[in-house]
């Protein structure tokens, strides 16, 4: 065979095998877990964008979604609670070479870390946010989140959740930020391209990736993990520069997804140099 | 100005002031600041000094995200800083304690004022000492100054930088509102003469690099992100490649090496002072602004006649366990001066073991302890003495 | 493909191959690439991986079109394809049996 070297059967390399700390593989998210999918997204975006990936770094907060900062092969930093953000702004103000990407779960980003979300948003701090949507908090068993729909199951709402959950493109939207997107972890190209465009350009980029919980979310809301693809296909619909007070998640109803915000508005560092840095 | 980081001269300046031109002359270039009473003097001489010394000041939207940001710049390869006191140095210990399991060099500074909660926020205290040692989760250790005027203030940030960076820890400044709002002469000497330490990069091949293999005084070279060593670092209990590792063999050896390279290093790092303790019978134990007292007390008490001698504690963690036991040995009483109701006396007594009687003389907080008290206290004993 | 119209340039467009490859031990069985193959040619195998997962199977080898969709829907980073080795246009492929045993053909 020509164009394929052989390779011991117990090996084969996968593409994505020189970005994945492969010493760590499996990884220990759940079968049927959205966050690998996402993740796998995320590198080839990495990778398509052309970013040099040693001045790229991936910062993570606590949650199983902050378990993707381990096994990416960058320098990446798994912090505390709530607070990748800050630990990334910190770091971009202090060497604005580096490409930020904050990848973390919803509970991670929005609930311990709502503040720091809305002011990195508000700062226009350039760097990417990946926030995987599995509508609860997995790491820990299942528990309600900021994002949790109305009235589902989840460990600590047995009888259904009185909550209502955010927006998050609304949420972002509102902040400042200057690219705002949402998809699901099925739609992986438009993820993929997504999170390539805010690789490459500057400012605060968020995109929300909905994505399912199959052990903890879906199994108390009576979704087995190809039911809840099957609703990622069927009651999505795609509208580029949707509202954002209009994008409340309701799989009753229809989800929307597409890329709502995307302008131009001058980063903290830009701004600071100016008025600071005059040389 | 030829260095515009390092301030040469002579000046008139606050505590406030003088800690942050001694984080400049040590090379900070970050600082992640946040308002709060009395330490907002630093944040607001930073905010306006760092960028002219080439660095950046953010003023984050919380102590916690100040906290973070200075642990992530540090990872960015910056020597970075905040200051805050009581309230949000208590929002600081979780990412304290982050900052220690991944040894991330930083300096925080408390200036501390009379608690708990919000307590009175322009009146100086010493009362976050304990705090200091074990506020974060977990066992661990730490490194604290105690500066006793703005002189300090500016030597003891260079200081806690160096140790900072040497040993790879966050490093505190337990300094109060007394020192921090008070002015005074600060010099500051010329550039060339101020000892700095830059932290130890890593060598050799980047894909072999395991980032907590240590070295010899027990510290791993820290690369910075961006250089292409491409590391993780976690706050889970890691191994020496940095990855999360869950299991209590490991937890053992990485504890070992987060305490040992202190504890194996308190030479270098134990800072005291001690006055007129050769022939002392008594021995007064302080830091920080209740120093001050202590010495106006030594000399009251020495004119007549009372031989007491003082130990004062320039870093007040690590507590000098061994020489506070050797001292103890050779005087009959301690008498701790703070502005506490008995933190350090706790760690006096500890070491002590009975050997020696220890006193405290402390209050609740909120203004400078007179002499009179203190002298007051040394005459009671020595009257128990007589007995 | 069945076409119910045969476009004009079907001699000529070449359908692009691919042949599948596992990183079998780091499947965990959730189906997601078995459901969303275009060309419906993954299964599940009755072997076990080292993690006693069931890794998929191609069934139809000749049938993958190299669309990469296993490759970018499966969480486990266990499964790509590559391109296979150029064809004559309008062509079928036949099933590169020569000691590939990456994706045996199903018995």
């Amino acid at each position: 065979m020509a164009v394929q070297a052989k390779k011991a059967p117990s090996e084969p390399k996968h593409p994505l095998d020189d970005l994945i700390r492969t010493d760590r593989m499996p990884h220990i998210w759940c079968p049927g877990c959205g966050i690998g999918t996402v993740f796998s997204s995320c590198l080839h975006a990495m990778l398509a964008s052309g970013i040099d990936l040693d001045k790229t770094v991936m910062v993570s907060g606590i949650g199983c979604s902050g378990r993707g900062a381990g096994y990416a092969k960058v320098d990446s930093f798994h912090t505390t609670h709530g607070r990748a953000i800050p630990f990334a702004t910190g770091m971009k103000v202090a060497n604005p070479d580096l490409h930020m990407i904050v990848f973390s779960g919803d509970g991670d980003l929005f609930a311990i870390g709502g503040n720091h979300f809305i002011h990195a948003a508000r700062r226009n701090i350039d760097m990417t946010v990946i926030c995987i949507n599995n509508f609860n908090y997995g790491m820990t068993g299942g528990q309600v989140a900021a994002t949790t729909p109305s009235l589902a199951r989840t460990t600590t709402t047995p009888l259904g959740n009185p909550d209502s959950p955010f927006n998050l493109p609304l949420l972002a939207y509102a902040s400042g930020a200057t690219y705002v997107a949402r998809w699901t972890m099925l739609h992986t190209r438009e993820v993929t391209d997504s999170i390539q465009t805010c690789l490459t350009r500057k400012g605060f980029s968020f995109v929300e990736v909905l994505a399912p919980c199959p052990v903890n979310y879906g199994r108390r809301n009576k979704e087995r993990p190809l039911d809840t693809l099957k609703m990622y296909q069927d009651k999505t619909i795609i509208k580029n520069g949707a509202n954002p007070a209009e994008l409340g998640v309701d799989f009753k109803k229809r989800v929307v997804l597409g890329t709502f915000v995307d302008v131009e508005r001058p980063t903290f560092t830009e701004t600071y140099d100016k008025l600071y840095h005059k040389e | 100005m030829s260095n515009p980081a390092v301030l040469t001269g002579e000046h008139y300046m606050t505590g406030d002031e003088a800690c942050a031109e001694g984080g400049l002359a040590a090379g900070c270039q970050f600082f992640g600041g946040y308002p709060i009473t009395p330490a907002t003097e630093i944040a607001e001489h930073m905010s306006s000094r760092l960028p002219q010394a080439g660095g950046t000041y953010i003023q984050m939207e919380d102590e916690i995200a100040a906290m973070a940001s200075i642990l992530g710049a540090s990872w960015a390869g910056k020597k970075s800083m905040t200051s805050t006191s009581g309230p949000g140095f208590s929002l600081m210990m979780e990412n304290i304690g982050l900052g220690i399991c991944t040894e991330t060099p930083c300096v925080v500074v408390n200036v501390q004022r009379a608690g708990p909660s919000t307590g009175l926020p322009t009146l100086g205290a010493q009362g976050d000492m304990m705090q200091a040692r074990w506020g974060s989760h977990g066992h661990y250790e730490i490194i604290a100054f105690a500066p006793m005027s703005p002189q300090e203030m500016f030597y003891h940030t260079i200081e806690a930088f160096n140790l900072s960076e040497k040993y790879r820890l966050p490093v505190l400044i337990m300094s109060d509102e007394i020192i921090g709002h008070m002015s005074e002469k600060v010099i500051i000497p010329d550039a060339k003469k101020i000892k700095t330490f830059e932290r130890v990069k890593p060598k050799g091949r980047k894909d072999r690099f395991k980032p907590y293999e240590t070295t010899a005084y027990g510290v791993a070279p820290m690369p910075a992100a961006g250089d292409g060593y491409r590391v993780h670092i976690t706050g889970l209990t890691h191994d020496d490649r940095g990855y999360p590792a869950m299991s209590p063999e490991a937890q053992e050896i990485m504890m070992t090496r987060l305490i040992g390279k202190i504890q194996n290093n308190l030479d270098d790092i134990i800072r005291t002072e001690q006055y007129l303790m050769d022939d002392a019978d008594i021995c007064i134990v302080s830091y920080g602004a209740s120093a001050r007292t202590a010495y106006a007390a030594v000399e009251d008490a020495r004119r007549d006649g009372i031989k007491v001698g003082l130990l004062r504690l320039i870093t007040v963690w690590p507590f000098p366990d061994a020489l506070v036991q050797e001292l103890s040995r050779r005087v009959k009483a301690f008498v701790t001066v703070e502005m506490n109701m008995g933190q350090i006396h706790r760690e006096v007594e500890r070491c002590a073991c009975g050997r020696a009687q220890a006193v405290l003389v402390g209050h609740a907080g909120g203004a400078i302890i007179p002499p009179e008290k203190v002298y007051a206290a040394l005459k009671e004993l020595t009257l128990k003495k007589k007995k | 493909m069945d076409f119910w119209r045969v476009p004009l340039d079907a001699e000529e467009v070449i359908v692009s191959r691919g042949i599948v490859h596992f990183v079998e031990d780091r499947c965990k069985g959730c189906g997601y690439c078995i459901q969303f193959c275009p060309k419906k040619i993954l299964q599940t195998s009755t072997r076990f991986n080292k993690k006693s997962y069931h890794p998929p199977e191609v069934t139809k080898p000749e049938e993958c079109v190299n669309c990469h969709f296993c490759e970018i829907i499966c969480p486990e980073l266990a499964i790509y394809s590559v391109e296979a080795p150029g064809s004559e246009p309008g062509e079928a492929q036949q099933p590169d049996d020569a000691g590939d045993t990456c994706c045996p053909p199903v018995k």
